[in-house]
């Protein structure tokens, strides 16, 4: 069978990819979609040890299950504040959305 | 090499491989179809790990609602008349360091624990059943459950808020 350990490799990386993305693209959806890796690889993580440490509970499931509508909700506001953004500013470059910079 | 090391292994390449192809594409459509991939990619991991309803939410969710949304902001967002802007913001090296150093700390410490090998207990379909009565049961999780939908109603009202057109 497959190790637990290569599952929680699998969902570092793709943690860490999302890191990445999320500091280091210029378009706001970029930073958005790096957000939504992140939380798929949390996702990962919590089946994983839900499958390997305690399969006899439902709570690594569950847990889950509230990580995607949490994603869902926040993926909704955060393309809604961007087009919003984009209405005003005619620009979704978070180098030039520097209002509140000091 | 069985046959399940050998699906893991191309399913996490699958999805790394697109993950990587994500935050490194200029092309934000390109980004988006890369996304879904990636997403494709972690259902078939949810099938692996005996956990069939949640590749099915996967799907319908991450890959239904939240990359067709980022598809959607994408073409709403189009800026087609601009001079060719670097894709990477003015942090990226720090960012690039601090996403390598992240991996290698989580990865050197996850790593000394002696993880199981395989799994224990087999899971059933019923496992379902119990996902479902565990998410309406008042010992368990109806509370989440119920704030949960009120975050997503509460969701919904404020993007159609937030991103409708004023007159």
């Amino acid at each position: 069978m497959i190790p637990l350990s290569w599952y929680l490799i699998v969902a570092t990386a793709l943690f860490a990819i999302g890191l990445y993305g999320a500091l280091s693209r210029r378009n706001a959806i970029a930073i958005l979609m790096g957000i939504e890796l992140m939380l798929n690889a949390v996702n990962i993580n919590l089946v994983a040890f839900w499958r390997y440490l305690t399969p006899h509970r439902i709570t690594g499931q569950a847990f889950a299950i509230f990580v995607f509508a949490v994603a869902a909700a926040e993926a909704a506001v955060g393309l809604a504040l961007i087009i919003s953004v984009y209405r005003n500013r005619d620009t979704v470059d978070v180098e030039k959305i520097n209002l509140l910079k000091w | 090499m069985t046959v399940a090391k050998g699906v893991f292994l191309i399913l996490s390449a699958v999805t790394l491989g697109s993950a990587l192809a994500v935050v490194t594409q200029r092309n934000l459509f390109h980004a988006a179809l890369f996304l879904i991939l990636s997403f494709f990619g972690v259902a078939g991991l949810y099938v692996l790990l005996d956990a069939a309803f949640l590749a099915g939410i996967q799907v319908l969710i991450y890959i239904g609602a939240i990359a067709i949304l980022i598809i959607f902001a994408v073409m709403l967002t189009r800026q087609m008349m601009r001079p060719v802007e670097p894709q990477v913001n003015l942090q990226w090296a720090w960012a690039a360091g601090l996403s390598f150093a992240f991996l290698a700390l989580v990865l050197w410490v996850t790593l000394r624990i002696p993880w199981p090998e395989q799994v224990s207990v087999p899971v059933t379909a019923e496992s379902i059943t119990r996902l479902g009565q565990a998410l309406m049961d008042p010992q368990q999780y109806v509370l989440p459950f119920e704030v949960a939908s009120v975050l997503l109603f509460v969701a919904l009202v404020g993007s159609v808020a937030i991103a409708r057109e004023r007159d």
